[in-house]
């Protein structure tokens, strides 16, 4: 994981996969995530509104799908 | 640029590289001018090494930086990188520091010895050159025996059980029939298969006219691009083909001095490979504050960095998906940077070339850019060019900068094949 | 309600990738590295 001036740049060496997280949010989102009981928790405490959050957790799931972070419990957004 | 409040929308990726990335997320390293081989297309004119190469120290001193600047992982070419003395320890030193890498060879190297420490690696990937199917085509542009090399090296590769290094092809009007037989030589191999884009760089401006894709050959690469879509690896090389229609996988942008650069076998740091030009070169890595500086303060790669307006382009309804093409095929081909690539599919560049030529009138033929400096065998075809114009056109005057003309690299004895043995 | 039903379309819509917070690519797709 590599911040940026936009956000962050993370590298998976097994995947040789890429993803940009385009704002310092979502970068404070992803390295919160181990100090909360939920995504959704982690979201709520980086100020994401209710409005925002299907775009965080399509951005939570895009990174989980390629393996750059991992389910800890199943958490379901739809609310 | 002011930065986006987190509650609007994030936005396109190319605008946020205005702001500049803290270090490149991959860049090119050229070890070495030396070269075994005379490849008529060769990027970076190599084959003599040049006696101002960077030490052992000083490439260790760049890989700090890298670690330091976590790059990710870095591209490490040539010349022929492999027959650097030293080429093992740099390879296990960026490794042990967090630095990546992928090395490109064409194979000459890659014994079943090598092969086997190389598969025992998880953060080394190998590239085989190939520009042929056949041995035939192949070596008519990469030399006689390079076919047979490049096999041997895969099926040693394959032998260790190395799953998924990659082969790389660049795409010429004489092989572009051949991809099919690519895929299946990759395939045979364990392989991933990467075609790559033909640029008019370094000796590539010699066979550019004979030698580049003809416009009904792009479209039948782009189609078989997107049937294999992410099987199949380009380098974003491709970017310029994607006003066809849907943009093929990658960034599809120009990432000189913005998302990559080249470090040179002498610390010369260039915005891109296939841009190693006095006009593109961006500093040293032996200056003041070594290459993070250059990176970061250069004012080629601030200029590079502001966002793109399209110029001649942008009244063209495809800019968005072709981003105006390459910036290194049209400044070697004497285009001006804020028109269309050479290349352009809706056939612009072509537009613009011609009418180039009829702009010189009766005038002498007149060079596009070159570089001052040439590492080519002296004793290869290619070193006895005949003038760098296009043939059977003239041209009016190109407006270059007239960098102080470098040394020139003066005869070196120590041949570039010391210590290897044939295989 | 034609309201309700416009929400509802414009959440489930795919994110054009203006919109999307993570993008994603191999490291090969970049441009420059041959």
């Amino acid at each position: 994981m590599r911040p940026e001036p936009f956000g962050a740049l993370l590298y998976h060496f097994g995947t040789r996969r890429l993803s940009f997280l385009k704002n310092q949010r979502v970068l404070t989102v992803v390295r919160s995530l181990a100090d909360h009981p939920s995504a959704r928790a982690a979201c709520t405490a980086a100020g994401v509104t209710e409005a925002e959050l299907p775009a965080y957790a399509r951005a939570l799931a895009a990174l989980a799908e390629s393996t750059m972070i991992s389910e800890r419990t199943l958490h379901d957004f739809r609310s | 640029m002011t930065f986006a409040p987190d509650t609007v929308s994030p936005g396109k990726l190319t605008d946020l590289f205005q702001l500049g990335l803290d270090a490149p997320i991959c860049l090119t390293w050229e070890l070495t001018y030396a070269c075994n081989l005379s490849c008529v297309h060769c990027l970076s004119s190599s084959g003599r090494r040049d006696p101002r190469e960077l030490s052992t120290d000083e490439c260790k001193a760049v890989i700090d930086t890298m670690q330091r600047m976590q790059v990710f992982y870095v591209n490490i070419g040539g010349g022929e990188p492999t027959v650097r003395p030293d080429f093992w320890e740099l390879v296990d030193y960026a490794t042990a520091h967090q630095v990546g890498v992928k090395f490109s060879t064409n194979g000459v190297k890659i014994t079943p010895e090598v092969a086997a420490r190389l598969a025992a690696s998880d953060y080394v990937d190998v590239q085989i050159s190939l520009d042929g199917a056949t041995a035939e085509v192949n070596d008519a542009v990469r030399g006689p025996g390079s076919y047979a090399t490049a096999m041997r090296a895969m099926q040693n590769l394959a032998d260790a059980g190395f799953r998924g290094f990659k082969l790389s092809v660049v795409m010429t009007r004489q092989n572009i029939p051949q991809m099919d037989e690519f895929k299946a030589i990759a395939d045979r191999y364990g392989a991933q298969l990467r075609l790559t884009r033909l640029r008019p760089s370094g000796r590539g401006a010699d066979v550019w006219d004979e030698l580049h894709p003809l416009p009904a050959q792009q479209k039948q690469l782009y189609d078989w691009l997107v049937a294999r879509g992410e099987q199949v690896l380009t380098g974003d090389s491709f970017f310029h083909l994607s006003a066809f229609g849907s943009a093929l996988p990658g960034l599809n942008l120009c990432g000189a001095g913005r998302v990559v650069c080249l470090i040179d076998p002498v610390g010369d740091v260039y915005a891109c490979p296939f841009a190693i030009h006095e006009n593109f070169l961006a500093g040293n890595v032996r200056d003041a504050g070594g290459f993070e500086t250059v990176w970061k303060t250069s004012e080629l790669f601030q200029d590079l960095r502001k966002p793109d307006t399209g110029g001649a382009c942008k009244s063209c309804g495809f800019y968005d998906s072709c981003r105006g093409g390459c910036m290194a095929a049209k400044f070697f081909t004497g285009l001006p940077m804020d028109g269309p690539d050479p290349e352009c599919v809706q056939g612009y560049g072509e537009a613009a070339l011609t009418s180039l030529d009829a702009g010189s009138g009766a005038g002498p033929v007149v060079a596009v850019p070159r570089p001052s400096v040439d590492h080519s065998h002296r004793t290869s075809p290619s070193s006895a060019r005949p003038s760098s114009a296009r043939p059977s056109s003239s041209r009016t005057p190109v407006p270059v900068t007239i960098a102080p003309r470098r040394p020139p690299s003066h005869d070196c004895d120590e041949s570039p094949l010391a210590g290897f043995a044939a295989q | 309600m034609a309201e309700h039903e416009t929400e509802h379309a414009a959440e489930t819509e795919a994110l054009t990738s203006d919109e999307l917070l993570v993008e994603e690519v191999s490291i090969d797709g970049m441009c420059g590295v041959y």
